[in-house]
């Protein structure tokens, strides 16, 4: 650099000044060039983080005007309707910041929105995750993380959409308080303690304001942050293309394109969800009236992402059973804490259980196709299934009002729907996914059909086969071919008996389920011999010249077919690992 | 940064950094951009990302133009929105655009002008070299020597005992969570409302007592007992009619199936609490034809010309039903409490 400008000197000197101080240039000289792999997909994080950036701000200015109290007040303000009628200091100021403070409207409807966002941008984001495999070694903690966050972030919504105190929400708080008191045991002293006595009481609402601003946020902010620190040092993962291995990333450095592109993505959120909030309303508390516990207006509906488990207390059966006097709601408890319970759980250990039963146990930095892992897509596909009928059952009410079937029919359609349709998805996602492996596999040995027929001279017809492009081909030989584990024995040659027999025994049957079906790739030699078959394809049309040497394609284009060097088993991998940690 | 290389071919123009040493994976073809090769189009590109920066100021401006001068009550008609605060949607655009043409502006200068050559760099084994482990090792093992944990086996004990009680009191404290009133208990408040013998019943809503001839055959009036504005006051809450709402229902008596007492009707007339045995909801959806109420929560659904019993839905337990007669000067009241807990069921009740 010959010449420096003004800016290029202060900025050097303040890094000086701060590296002096904090060593800062260490950290700096290693991380600013930092590559970030590309892909649309991996925006979802970025929506859901940048979402919560514009839920943090908006909520900050919401408490400046919102006063959690439940004592009763007559509303004297500027919307002429409610005028006279008594409400909680609560509901009357949600009504100012959406009345009579300027723009206070547009940030509730902010805040609503970005809410709202943050959950759905959530929700895909672990969808990305899951059907990709990237929750798979060394990510298994940031699954974690990110089920922790999941969970926190229903609690935010929840808390937050209860606090204006409206008929909707308190609607909401009622139901909470009929779960609770399901819980056998303690169920009944915890809505208590939670309500400060009876419902309403007086307390619940200033409860969940510590709750939603303090507590809730708090842990949030501490998840995200090891969340995005783990995404950071682990480097994130990438998807198959030319170039590509396990063991590198390919993308643009942290400076400066990552930053414009991802720094720019945050002004274009913030942007669109204002936008949407000036145009669009959302929770128009106004309209549904101050709480009060004998009156509700029909047709309510929760946040969308309540309201799975709206339908699951709809369609659960209506069983309670009393045993010595005291009386268990299976009714209630069943389908609002055992079924999501087990469903959060099940998404916590999943990675865990995959790994296990299918005794794999390399590093992925590699995202896997969803196909080349139909039994995964398949239970991914069957749980979206299962709670997409959940969701469907809590409008249940709408859906047969506007197509004019009985509720009682539509009901008990739901209640077998939901039992019979999540295998029917499983079986057909995975039938899907593997004929797709067999397309790829075929495409690998005799390229793609190109629709141009030839007559050959004999008069014969046929349809030239066109070598598929070097990025297809990395990404379809990209496939990690996985063999069932092996069946255990029940002695070993000494005749020692297996204590682990029948562990090893499920984790055989379970890792049989997983990959028996798996479609292989070609080896070199198989490719070899589809290419002299259609030599005399080759010879009319296109060379297949990217064939030309079998071995050369998977080193050249990050494939793993036959990778000199790169471990094809996890045995392999492992001992690899072990060999480097000790020499 | 020694570990960076472009993986793409490396081009001459000015844009794309000069790095060195190639990767292996090097070779794949990569087509520079117009504004890589045409100083114009990069010009263009240029003042594009310029103009979306200065139009983000002069909707900055716009913004508090719009706050200051657009009264607050102003509504207008826009097609599609239809009528809305016109100051709201004002702020929202203004603030909406201003911002993310910012983001627009950035994401064309990372596009148009900064290199799109992808590079590639090496990953690690997230293990920890072995140095660093056994360092790691051998510190713990000094941690453990020094600190004698093994040793003196009774230290251990009692301080793993101690933590793991030290949570007590802090969970001990959530108790008055709930202040209990002395003699009280959940089971108790629950199973108890503001109705006894002879208390009149009202209207919701404007509060008048209610005379038999007041509701019609096939009727549905929405009541509550007299004094509840009353309680109200004194208890500062709405827990009391939360639980003492009720529903009062006129049929011919002859399609009274069955009640849950001996004539708790009046002349046909039946009342059965509001708040839904499932899990709380109001009830006032009513088809008069079947006598069926309908929860508009779950859609659980009660035949009231049959003591209140359930016929559909989640919920498991029957509409408890107030027995009601009337008093001297011919009004509704109430004949006594009723006889079994109102709301969502619970660990306690039978
Ligand atoms: C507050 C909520 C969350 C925020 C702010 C967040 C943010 C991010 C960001 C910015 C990334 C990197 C970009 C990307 O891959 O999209 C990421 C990666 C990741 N997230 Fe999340 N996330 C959240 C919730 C979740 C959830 C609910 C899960 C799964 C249950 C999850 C699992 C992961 C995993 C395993 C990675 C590593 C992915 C990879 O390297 O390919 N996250 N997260
Ligand atoms: S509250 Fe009435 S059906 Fe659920």
């Amino acid at each position: 650099m010959s010449t420096s400008s003004p800016v290029e000197t202060a900025g050097a000197a303040t890094a000086t000044y701060v590296d002096k101080r904090l060593g800062s240039n260490r950290f700096l000289g290693r991380n600013l060039g930092k590559v970030f792999p590309d892909h649309w997909s991996f925006m979802l994080g970025e929506i859901v983080l940048y979402s919560f950036i514009v839920v943090l701000l908006t909520g900050t200015y919401l408490t400046l005007f919102y006063k959690p109290s439940m004592v009763e007040v007559l509303y004297d303000g500027s919307y002429v309707p409610l005028k006279g009628v008594m409400m909680s200091e609560a509901y009357e100021s949600t009504l100012n910041i959406s009345f009579d403070v300027r723009g206070g409207l547009l940030i509730r409807q902010m805040h609503h929105w970005a809410a709202l966002i943050f959950v759905a941008a959530m929700v895909v984001h672990a969808f990305r995750v899951f059907f990709t495999g990237a929750y798979r070694k060394p990510r298994e903690f940031n699954w974690l993380i990110g089920v922790a966050l999941l969970t926190m972030a229903l609690a935010a919504g929840f808390t937050g959409y209860s606090l204006p105190d409206d008929l909707l929400s308190g609607t909401g708080l009622q139901i909470i308080r009929g779960i609770l008191q399901s819980i056998p045991v303690v169920g009944t002293w915890a809505a208590f303690l939670v309500f400060g006595g009876e419902f309403p009481g007086t307390d619940i609402i200033s409860r969940l304001y510590a709750a939603h601003i303090l507590l809730v946020p708090g842990l949030i902010l501490a998840l995200i942050t090891v969340h995005l620190m783990m995404v950071w040092t682990q480097k994130h993962t990438q998807f198959p293309g030319p170039g590509r291995t396990n063991d590198n990333v390919v993308g643009y450095p942290l400076l400066p394109v990552y930053m414009a592109k991802a720094g720019g993505f945050f002004f274009i959120v913030f942007g669109v969800i204002a936008l949407i909030s000036g145009l669009v309303t959302i929770n128009p508390i106004w309209i549904f009236g101050p709480y009060t516990p004998d009156q509700v207006s029909a047709g309510t509906q929760p946040d969308w992402y309540i309201g799975w488990l709206d339908g699951a207390l709809r369609l659960m059966p209506n069983w309670e059973t009393v045993v010595a006097g005291f009386t268990i709601s299976w009714n209630i408890f069943i389908p609002s804490v055992v079924i999501p319970g087990i469903l959060f759980t099940g998404l916590a250990l999943y990675p865990f259980l995959e790994a296990w039963a299918t005794g794999d146990k390399r590093e992925h930095n590699l995202l896997d196709r969803p196909r080349n892992a139909p039994v995964r897509t398949g239970i991914g596909v069957m749980a979206i299934t299962f709670y997409g009928i959940l969701w469907i059952g809590g409008g249940n009410d709408l859906i047969a009002t506007a197509f004019d079937l009985s509720i009682n029919s539509l009901s008990w359609f739901l209640r077998i729907t939901l039992i019979v349709a999540p295998p029917i998805a499983f079986i057909v996602t995975k039938r899907i996914c593997l004929g797709l492996q067999r397309r790829d596999r075929d495409k690998l040995l005799h390229g793609y059909e190109s629709g141009r027929v030839l007559r050959l001279p004999h008069g014969e017809f046929i349809e030239v086969h066109e070598p598929i492009n070097y990025k297809e081909l990395a990404v379809i030989t990209s496939k990690t071919d996985y063999s069932p584990l092996p069946a255990p024995e029940k002695t070993d040659a000494d005749g020692v008996k297996n204590k682990k027999y029948l562990i090893q025994k499920i984790q055989h049957k379970i890792s049989h389920f997983y990959y028996a079906d798996d479609v292989k790739k070609p080896t070199a030699a198989e490719i070899e011999a589809a290419q002299h078959h259609a030599a005399h394809d080759a010879m009319l049309e296109a060379p297949l010249h990217e064939y030309e040497d079998a071995d050369q394609i998977s080193t050249f284009h990050g494939g793993v077919l036959h990778h000199p060097g790169m471990p094809e088993t996890n045995a392999e991998q492992v001992a690899q690992q072990e060999n480097r940690s000790t020499t | 940064m020694t570990d960076i290389t472009p993986s793409g071919h490396s081009s001459d123009h000015g844009n794309q950094p000069e790095r060195l040493g190639y990767s292996p994976v090097a070779d794949i073809p990569h087509k520079p951009r117009v504004t890589d090769i045409d100083p114009k189009a990069a010009k263009r590109a240029e003042r594009q990302v310029a103009s979306m920066f200065l139009l983000s100021i002069i909707f900055v401006i716009l913004f508090v133009v719009a706050f200051v001068g657009i009264d607050k009550s102003t509504a207008i008609y826009i097609p599609v929105l239809g009528v809305v605060g016109a100051l709201q949607v004002a702020l929202g655009f203004t603030m909406g655009v201003a911002i993310l043409l910012i983001g627009a502006g950035a994401i064309q200068w990372a596009k148009k002008l900064m290199p799109d050559v992808e590079v590639v760099q090496q990953r690690h084994d997230m293990n920890s070299e072995p140095e660093a482990a056994a360092e790691a090792a051998a510190n713990y093992q000094r941690g453990k020597e020094e600190s004698g944990f093994v040793r003196y086996p009774i230290i251990r004990r009692t301080l793993i005992a101690a933590l793991a009680l030290f949570p007590i009191p802090l969970i001990v404290l959530l108790r008055d969570l709930w202040i209990t009133p002395p003699g009280e208990s959940p089971e108790e408040e629950l199973s108890r409302t503001a109705w006894h013998e002879g208390l009149r019943i009202v209207a919701d809503g404007n509060f008048q007592p209610i005379r038999p001839e007041d509701i019609p055959v096939g009727g549905l009036v929405s009541a509550l007992p007299i004094d509840i504005m009353e309680i109200q006051e004194e208890e500062h809450n709405l827990n009391a009619r939360g639980k003492a709402a009720i529903i009062l229902v006129r049929m011919d008596p002859d399609q009274i199936r069955s009640q849950q007492g001996d004539n708790w009707d009046y002349q046909g007339i039946l009342a059965y609490s509001k708040i839904c045995t499932h899990v709380g909801c109001p009830i006032a959806l009513y088809e008069q034809r079947t006598h069926h109420l309908l929860c508009p929560c779950h859609q659980s659904t009660f035949d009231l010309a049959d003591s209140g019993d359930v016929i559909f839905g989640p919920a498991a337990r029957r509409m408890p039903q107030l027995p009601i007669g009337v008093d001297e000067e011919g009004f509704l009241v109430a004949r006594s409490d009723f006889t079994e807990p109102v709301g969502p069921s619970f660990w306690e009740r039978s």
